[in-house]
């Protein structure tokens, strides 16, 4: 495949130190409809149990938007990601090792739950038992925090679509840091969609920050996951992350963040989040990097040129010198020929369209973006002008400087070149195709105006437009002679669970003391005790609430239906099993 | 300095009675601490946390909780010069009976009154805060009244012997009995003659000894002191980050 890369990084000079290969993501954000099915089902995969109501691994935000925790970006405030010291060397922006220790019987930068939400569900049970009246019953929100009734002021995606920014548009971190000119034009602006997972970073600053040494980064494949045997619930991690993606679980004391689904991976499925994408713009694949000049790309002393920086720690996986330093690392030839065939390298070092989200973190994030074209293509339509014509399209990129430096200080951290750039490549992509879809000689000026050639661009359409599942999830699978250690991992806990008191209710220690239950035994818990559950929001037994959210539509929740009076009393004795409860859940029309 | 007159004491005298309370009593607590621990550490690394109820609330907690953790560092600091250093060792550096005492009252009261504080404002967090009080187990309650308690006779004897009489040298006597059950030669008539407040606080805090690996004060013995030594960034590999446990007979690893 040929590239666009004007200088081969380390062609001949620069040794390659140690290759390590990093499961990654691209978003492309042009595709993203906010629909939050990616949120959706994650939440049902993950974090559909109590404790983590108000948790969302991946979560979908409204830009301009405060973001979930609300105004997460502001590090001024919560101190996240690392720094350079007056010496110019990296450290956590939340202070060293010594204060982080000092602080760690109050932590001073911990979101609470009011920067989240305080989750709620809603008590359904007065519908069908609220005796007649003259006003309709109506469905108390109740908190799943307290139990009680509750005035829902917040969520996790409050503001989408823009919702009530008159009031609090304002509180956008970024808008702050863009001119001041955006305000005013406000409400003739630009929105667009970010979903948001955990970054897995290569320098991630939770790990960093974890006392404990309880998140780790996995070596095969680059994904940052908390050991929930060591973690001992200092919540240091929430601090560190700069995108507040590790949350406390405030059941078990433990934190939790996204997995990158590493069990579906390791088999070679697509995370939830990408396999559901209505708008099918998530990319996963493999990344290689020079694991010795992680250190130094992230102390970049410029912020602007972390972007950049971060760009040459990764390596070319068509390169033969690599190849030769990635087997001798130990990586398997398949993964090399996957890391080859990967459309995250594609994107961001062949095509060189996708972007890291907030840079100046200084995390080396692993999740990047295609910025969205559209807020430009919008502008110029609402203009009356061709939108695809490339020339207005490129002049309008060049004009509308609120979209290009709010996607800046997204993505590189205030530099308006590289996003630019992108969006020309994306501007004539468009411009480009138009031509030949609608059977016209193609136009290789267009091409050539943002230094690509026509088949470069048709490859990056393709790839864009039209790539198929096994182009856009580029998975090779972890190796079948480790099968058997893959089969339950997913709370990094043995097999030797039985039946101990870890689930679904209270151990001697506590609500969740004992053995941590694999995920599939505490789904199948959570499912049958939400079936089995007496209230709604019982604040004595969390663990067997009612929530819509997580009902899965099989089986009864009492309390969801009404009690159907004609069914001959008590049916216990002479029921066959067909005949159980699920008979009785017909709705009425 | 002379000994108060002779004080009640506990047991009757320093026979049967003695023995239990000041013998067998603590080689018990001492066994149930250490094998409580390692059991609990095999059982249920997933419930070894501080539980911390933070994001329930934070107002109260920032005052309480460094006040009361800091206050009982001081004291644990405190416990370690009175009991394991004998008198006759800060003796040979020039630091004189009177010297020592009165350090250690103006510590001990100031370290004791901040434990205290701190832990009456987080008992009343605890108890007023809703969903902090929905989640305290009865075990949490249990290990309230027992630390509390230990506390409470801790600084009472303490406060005692200093206003009633011109403070008591338990450094004659508990402090040799203390390293005399570690050198396994205990000597429990040197704990009869101590006054019932300090025999009460000794008796408190080897219950809650005992009680300790089931609680969830286990969070002490994992202090994350590794932290200031080892790198940034932890790399585990797969192939060995099969949970820390070891795994179950015949699901070794053979590679």
């Amino acid at each position: 495949m040929a590239t666009v890369e004007e200088a081969p990084a380390g062609a001949g000079a620069a040794p390659i130190g140690r290759v390590m290969a990093q499961m990654a993501m691209v978003m492309n954000l042009d595709k993203c409809i906010g629909c939050h099915t990616c949120s959706v089902t994650c939440k049902q995969a993950w974090t559909n149990r109590t404790g983590v109501e108000y948790v969302w691994f991946n979560n979908v935000e409204t830009r301009p938007g405060q973001g979930y925790p609300r105004r997460y970006e502001d590090q001024e405030t919560w101190q996240g990601g690392w720094e350079l010291n007056k010496r110019g060397r990296l450290g956590l922006k939340a202070g060293s090792r010594f204060k982080k220790l000092i602080q760690i019987f109050s932590n001073p930068r911990l979101p609470s739950l009011d920067d989240y939400y305080e989750p709620w569900t809603y008590d359904y049970e007065t519908l069908t038992n609220a005796p007649l009246q003259e006003h309709t019953p109506v469905a108390r929100p109740k908190s799943l925090i307290t139990g009680k009734d509750m005035k829902i002021a917040w969520s996790a995606n409050w503001d989408d679509d823009l919702g009530g920014s008159i009031d609090h548009g304002d509180k956008d971190v970024l808008l702050n840091q863009v001119s001041e000119k955006i305000k005013f034009e406000f409400e003739q602006t630009f929105m667009f969609y970010l979903p948001r997972i955990c970054e897995h970073c290569l320098n991630p600053s939770c790990a960093a920050s974890c006392p404990s040494g309880a998140i780790y980064k996995r070596e095969e494949d680059g994904i940052v996951l908390v050991d929930q045997d060591k973690c001992r619930g200092w919540r240091m991690c929430v601090t560190g992350c700069p995108y507040k993606k590790v949350y406390f679980n405030h059941r078990t004391g433990k934190a939790e963040k996204c997995t990158f689904c590493f069990p579906r991976i390791e088999v070679g499925l697509p995370t939830v989040c990408s396999e559901t994408c209505v708008g099918r713009l998530r990319y996963l694949g493999l990344v290689l990097y020079d694991a010795d000049r992680v250190l130094e790309a992230a102390s970049t002393p410029d912020d602007t040129g972390l972007y950049e920086a971060q760009r040459q720690v990764f390596l070319d996986p068509d390169d033969p010198r690599v190849v030769a330093a990635a087997e001798k690392a130990g990586i398997p030839r398949d993964w090399i020929e996957a890391a080859q065939r990967s459309p995250i390298h594609a994107l961001i070092n062949t095509y060189k369209v996708a972007l890291p989200l907030h840079p100046e973190y200084r995390t080396m994030p692993m999740v990047w973006y295609i910025p969205p074209l559209s807020p430009v293509v919008d502008a110029v339509r609402d203009t009356g002008r061709d939108a695809e014509d490339h020339r207005n399209l490129f002049a309008a990129v060049d004009a509308l400087r609120i979209p290009v430096d709010y996607l800046a200080q997204l993505f590189t951290a205030g530099d308006p070149a590289p996003v630019d750039a992108v969006l020309h490549r994306l501007a004539a992509m468009r411009a480009y195709m138009r031509d030949i879809n609608l059977g016209r000689e193609p136009d290789d000026a267009i091409p050539d105006a943002v230094g690509m050639t026509g088949e470069q661009v048709y490859d990056m359409y393709r790839l864009l437009a039209l790539a198929k599942y096994d182009e856009r999830y580029v998975i090779p699978p972890a190796h079948a002679e480790q099968a058997h250690q893959l089969e339950e991992l997913a709370t990094e806990c043995s097999l030797d669970y039985e039946g101990g008191p870890g689930m679904g209710g209270s151990g001697p220690f506590g609500e969740t003391s004992g053995g941590a239950a694999p995920i599939a035994v505490e789904n199948f818990h959570a499912l049958r005790d939400r079936q089995t559950s007496d209230t709604p929001a019982a604040p004595t037994e969390k663990a067997t609430r009612v929530n819509l959210l997580d009902w899965d539509g099989k089986g009864s929740p009492p309390g969801l239906f009404p009690d159907t009076p004609s069914q001959g009393g008590d049916d216990r004795g002479g029921d066959g099993p067909g005949t159980g409860h699920d008979g009785k859940t017909e709705p009425k029309p | 300095m002379t000994a108060p007159a002779q004080p009640v004491t506990l047991a009757a005298e320093a026979g049967t009675g003695g023995i239990l309370l000041w013998v067998a009593l603590p080689y018990v607590c001492l066994a149930v601490f250490v094998l409580g621990h390692v059991w609990r550490y095999r059982y249920d690394k997933f419930g070894w946390t501080t539980r911390s109820s933070q994001l329930y609330e934070r107002r109260l907690l920032r005052i309480g909780s460094p006040l009361f953790h800091f206050g009982i560092l001081v004291v644990l600091l405190g416990h370690i010069g009175g009991l394991l250093i004998p008198k006759s060792w800060t003796e040979a550096i020039g630091v004189s009976e009177h010297m020592y005492h009165v350090g250690a009252v103006v510590l001990g009261t100031i370290a004791g009154v901040a434990t205290l504080g701190g832990i009456a404002i987080l008992i009343y967090r605890r108890r007023t805060v809703g969903p902090v009080f929905s989640a305290t187990t009865r075990n949490d309650k249990a290990m309230y009244v027992s630390l509390t308690a230990t506390i409470v006779l801790g600084l009472a004897a303490t406060v005692a012997a200093n206003i009633a009489g011109g403070g008591y040298d338990y450094r004659e006597t508990i402090s040799p009995w203390f390293r005399s059950i570690f050198s396994l030669q205990p000597d429990p008539a040197l704990m009869t003659g101590a006054p019932v407040l300090f025999q009460l606080h000794v008796l408190s805090a080897l219950l809650l000894f005992a009680a300790w690996p089931f609680t969830r004060l286990v969070h002490m013995l994992t202090a994350p002191l590794g932290y200031l030594t080892r790198p940034y960034i932890v790399y585990r590999s797969r192939d060995t980050a099969l949970g820390t446990r070891t795994p179950r007979r015949g699901w070794e690893r053979t590679g």
